[in-house]
């Protein structure tokens, strides 16, 4: 038995093809959960108590429970509740809405960090509440959220490959059947483990880059 | 006697159980400067929170050239909410100056300058961008425009905090313990800049540890203990001959630590 990457290479177009699922589901899921987790946040933080608490029991769920389990719920589920939905549709609604779930913490304990001297220092000087929450409040959770909220799209990307089990062809379900076909297992899945790893660097370079643009805002003494 | 600049009647703060001002008076003058000086927990912070509206009293007014802070009574005598936007323009007259600055930290010296200018005077950009530059000038940091808070010293920041505040044209100026999160070395470019105000007839209050700061520059002097007013005058009356014994005692820990040589 010898390790034969070529196997697998000359599958490259399916390979190509199970990456852009992997990419839409992520990058889309990602951008919904960062979307719905932030008007989580909001309104947990001025929705009042009813709210907060509904809220907080949900995210609490979502949190507390694996992700493989929501989305055989959501998949499987889903027709129960006269919810059908297409492997994709589903894969990107059970991203987002685990995503989301971290998200709104994330941003809720950005809202926490800001400083009150710097909202304070904005009433001071006239701003309306309105003026003080996008110009104050805003950027500077964005400053803050900026590491975890990255971290956690590294995360979610790799939580793409759990979506293989509602037979999503992203990336883990199509180099899973092309290692089943040519029986080389090993060299499918070190292929797969290469793929994720070189998209969690692209990420993190990214972000890292972003970051060091952003140091000269860092707090100097808050 | 022209109208005092605030007017503090009968005000009761309370946090919970723990009463913090227990019936304040005070009227603070026009055109002068008027330090609160008292022991950590004596409410001083508290009572010029009070006047900058960030803090909302128990009961009690705070008169700002005449206009009642925050509340109005119904006919009936019920103390009742102003509207934000009323309040706002109460508030304007007044400029509050933080121990920790509270600079903006993703906008430079510049943009915190300027950023009230833009948004609540509506001026354009090239118009709030030149009267911040102005007031950089003045407190000496015109150079620093483009630097981000980060960037800046924390005498530099507080410069900059005190020009964020002068460039709304306040009447009254707040300082809230301005200089007590800086080493002595830059303390004394923060108090230069609030002493060149004084000079120029801005009615200033000081809530301060500089004992040496209020006994030179001060006009009035008001010493604050467990939330009372327990002495007010000039500072001749309070340094030179303090006849409060609790003030006394007080004083007494700085002089032994220099500044009798101030007075």
């Amino acid at each position: 038995m010898t390790f034969d990457i070529n196997v697998i290479l000359d599958q490259m177009p399916q390979i190509i093809s199970g990456a852009g699922v992997t990419l839409l589901t992520w990058i889309v899921g990602t951008i919904c959960a960062v979307i719905i987790g932030f008007f989580v946040a909001v309104g947990r933080r001025f929705g009042g108590m009813l709210l907060d608490n509904v809220l907080g029991f949900a995210v609490a769920i979502l949190r507390g429970t694996p992700f493989l389990i929501q989305i055989f719920l959501v998949y499987y589920g889903g027709p129960f509740i006269g919810l059908s939905l297409d492997p994709i549709p589903a894969g990107l609604i059970g991203i987002s809405i685990y995503g989301a779930a971290y998200y709104s913490e994330i941003f809720r304990s950005g809202f926490l960090a800001v400083p009150k001297g710097h909202i304070e220092a904005g009433e001071c000087v006239g701003m309306t509440q309105g003026q003080i929450i996008r110009r104050i409040l805003l950027p500077e959770m964005t400053m803050l959220v900026l590491p975890p909220s990255l971290n956690m799209a590294v995360l979610l990307m790799k939580e793409t490959a759990v979506l293989s089990i509602i037979t999503v062809p992203e990336l883990t379900a199509t180099l899973s059947a092309i290692g089943a076909q040519q029986y080389a297992f090993v060299e499918a899945l070190s292929v797969l483990a290469l793929f994720y790893w070189v998209l969690v660097e692209i990420t993190g370079r990214l972000g890292h880059f972003v970051e060091t643009k952003l140091t000269r805002f860092r707090f100097f003494n808050a | 006697m022209s109208l005092p600049a605030i007017a503090v009647r009968n005000l009761v703060k309370t946090f919970g159980d723990t009463t913090v001002l227990h019936g304040i008076d005070l009227e603070i003058p026009q055109g002068q400067v008027s330090c609160l000086i008292g022991p950590s927990g004596s409410g001083k912070s508290t009572l010029l929170r009070c006047m900058a509206f960030l803090e909302e009293a128990t009961s009690g007014t705070i008169s700002v050239n005449g206009e009642v802070l925050g509340f109005t009574e119904t006919a009936q005598g019920v103390r009742e909410r102003i509207s934000a936007s009323a309040n706002r323009a109460i508030r304007a007259q007044i400029g509050m100056v933080f121990q920790q600055f509270n600079l903006w930290p993703h906008m430079t010296a510049l943009g915190n300058v300027s950023e009230a200018l833009k948004m609540v005077q509506k001026m354009s950009r090239k118009q709030a961008e030149e009267l911040a530059m102005a007031q950089l000038v003045k407190v000496g940091l015109e150079s620093r425009a483009g630097h981000y808070p980060s960037q800046l010293s924390g005498g530099q920041q507080q410069r900059v905090a005190i020009a964020r505040a002068l460039a709304m044209k306040p009447k009254i100026m707040l300082f809230d313990e301005p200089t007590s999160s800086l080493d002595p070395e830059l303390t004394g470019e923060v108090l230069n800049v609030m002493r060149d105000l004084a000079a120029e007839g801005m009615t200033m209050v000081v809530v301060s540890h500089e004992i040496g700061f209020a006994a030179t520059v001060g006009q009035n002097i008001t010493f604050l203990d467990h939330g009372k007013v327990q002495f007010s005058g000039p500072p001749q009356e309070v340094f030179k001959k303090p006849r409060n014994p609790r003030l006394e005692q007080f004083l007494d820990t700085y002089l032994d630590r220099g500044a009798s040589m101030l007075l």
